[in-house]
């Protein structure tokens, strides 16, 4: 069961690392949006230091609801998603490895650049730190919540928006503390709290999400 | 009640408030009327539908 | 015992049945509703704090109770069509989408006017409100969901485990929101205060909410109706029923 997944996660990565260009939109959209604020509007630092929690999430947020789509429609469209239902191994572990595949391939990258983009956006240094961990805890459970999402509209032609609409009510919560975390960061206080609750929804989010997704998938990409 | 006339025009002004209170009620007189409203329209639909359904098979026939 | 279920679960009998139903609730609605209304228009004393503008809650406080209301029995029942295949269930959670988000708009606007004389502004964003909204968007994507797959078993499937997702986010989200709204709170006023509930204003507020929810029995049991002739439009009870309309 360990082998078939961690055969999956590499088997996603190869399969992601041959098209690279294709992986570099979501996080080329991640810079530029957040650098369309500074433009909008005066780049004072104050400006820029009270937007850029509330910023960099929900540019974050779009760049994984972009990036969705690998999860599953391809594999649909080409039959491997029956396959892979068809496996002997439980879909959970075969839909967690999936799902740990994209966030190698679309949410670790964020974490990785956004300290870039907190400086555009005129962060300090403890700001910064604390951008880094609400996201390192934020991005895995985007992509777990937007896996269920996708499963469910797999089926459905051109079915991105709809796909947004069902998935962003849900990640709101992540988006409250993740952008407050940082935002009190700034003033110098705990944020214990934040990250504690980030990390809770994290574990939730890993236990229940893959059983969801699996049980949709079955619903609606049988054949 | 007291032994006066009820005083309407002070109940309908609600205090100043007249506009809140009176759009709240007004717009949830309309919520409560669509609820009733678009359920029978709905059931006339597939009522017609499946009679068109009825009739083209008989004319297939 | 399964027997009796299926065959009560069986669209046909849902709706030779439910006829006789509607009217047991639709009259008790109107007639407790209109009382609740004389009620709390009439009778209740005017707010020390607020003025009149608070016999708006006779209306809010309900419509918001029912928008979580009629969610909790949409995923419930599409729990049950999920688990157990009942088609009833099914037909119920669809029915009361539409009617759920009808009373979380009705919710946000009545709010909304509620907050202008208190607050100055038409919105704030206030913990309840911003949490309705999101509930609002909820109902939206099941719905949404529901109408863009084809297959209608599949569809309710699909809508009835995002029904179940939505109720497990449910909490999280509103605890998430009440947190974030009592961090902006500044120096105006908390909440939305309800007044210091006078009994004789507890009383149409409470009213209004059985009203409410015997309106909602009603107005499901007549969409269930609809949606049951429509999915079985193909079978004979159905043919024949309406051939004699």
């Amino acid at each position: 069961m360990l082998k078939a997944f961690y055969y999956l996660l590499l088997r996603d990565m190869r399969l992601a690392l041959r098209s690279r260009h294709e992986l570099a939109n979501p996080l080329i959209f991640f810079v530029l949006v957040v650098t369309l604020f500074p433009l909008a509007v005066m780049p004072t630092p104050e400006r820029l230091q009270e937007m850029a929690p509330g910023v960099i999430w929900v540019a974050s947020l779009l760049s994984v609801l972009l990036s969705l789509d690998r999860l599953f429609k391809q594999d649909y469209e080409d039959g491997s998603l029956d396959q892979l239902m068809l496996s002997p191994n439980p879909l959970v572990i075969l839909v967690l490895a999936k799902v740990a595949a994209h966030w190698l391939l679309t949410g670790l990258p964020l974490v990785i650049i956004a300290p870039l983009l907190g400086v555009f956006m005129a962060l300090q240094a403890e700001s910064l730190q604390v951008l880094i961990w609400s996201l390192l805890l934020g991005t895995p459970v985007l992509s777990l919540i937007g896996a269920i999402g996708v499963s469910l509209t797999v089926a459905v032609n051109r079915g991105g928006v709809l796909l947004s609409l069902i998935v962003l009510p849900l990640y709101i919560p992540v988006l409250i503390f993740g952008a407050n975390a940082i935002d009190v960061a700034s003033d110098g206080m705990s944020v214990r709290g934040q990250l504690y609750f980030l990390g809770a929804v994290l574990v939730l989010a890993l236990s229940l999400a893959p059983l969801a997704t699996a049980i949709a998938l079955r619903i609606t990409a049988s054949r | 009640m007291n032994g006066s006339e009820f005083n309407w025009s002070e109940f309908f002004a609600m205090g100043g408030y007249a506009f809140f209170v009176w759009t709240s009620y007004g717009i949830a007189f309309l919520v409560i009327v669509l609820n009733i409203v678009m359920p029978m329209i709905g059931r006339k639909k597939v009522i017609s539908r499946v009679k068109r359904a009825i009739r083209r098979e008989q004319l297939q026939q | 015992m399964w027997n009796w279920i299926q065959k009560f679960s069986s669209p046909k009998y849902f709706y030779d049945m439910s006829a006789k139903l509607i009217p047991w609730f639709a009259i008790p609605a109107l007639v407790i509703g209109v009382y609740g209304l004389y009620l709390g228009l009439f009778v209740a004393p005017t707010d020390y704090q607020q003025g009149e503008s608070y016999r708006i809650i006779f209306i809010h406080v309900p419509a918001a109770w029912m928008s979580l209301f009629i969610y909790m029995v949409m995923a419930i029942s599409a729990g049950i069509g999920l688990i157990w295949q009942i088609r009833l269930a099914d037909v119920i959670a669809a029915a009361s989408a539409p009617i759920g988000a009808s009373f979380t708009f009705l919710a946000l606007v009545t709010g909304s006017l509620w907050g202008k004389p208190m607050w100055g502004t038409y919105w704030v964003w206030d913990a309840r409100l911003t949490s309705e909204l999101i509930l609002l968007f909820l109902y939206f994507g099941y719905m949404a969901l529901q109408s863009s797959i084809e297959d209608q078993r599949q569809a309710d499937k699909a809508s009835g485990l995002l029904a179940i997702v939505g109720v497990v986010n449910i909490p999280i989200i509103h605890y998430s929101v009440e947190w974030w709204n009592t961090l902006h709170q500044g120096a105006t006023v908390a909440k939305f205060d309800k007044p210091s509930m006078h009994v004789d204003m507890l009383i149409p507020l409470l009213l209004m909410a059985l009203a409410f929810q015997l309106f909602y029995a009603a107005v499901v049991l007549v969409r269930a109706r609809n949606e049951a002739l429509y999915r079985e439009r193909n079978r004979r009870w159905v043919r024949e029923l309406i051939e004699k309309i």
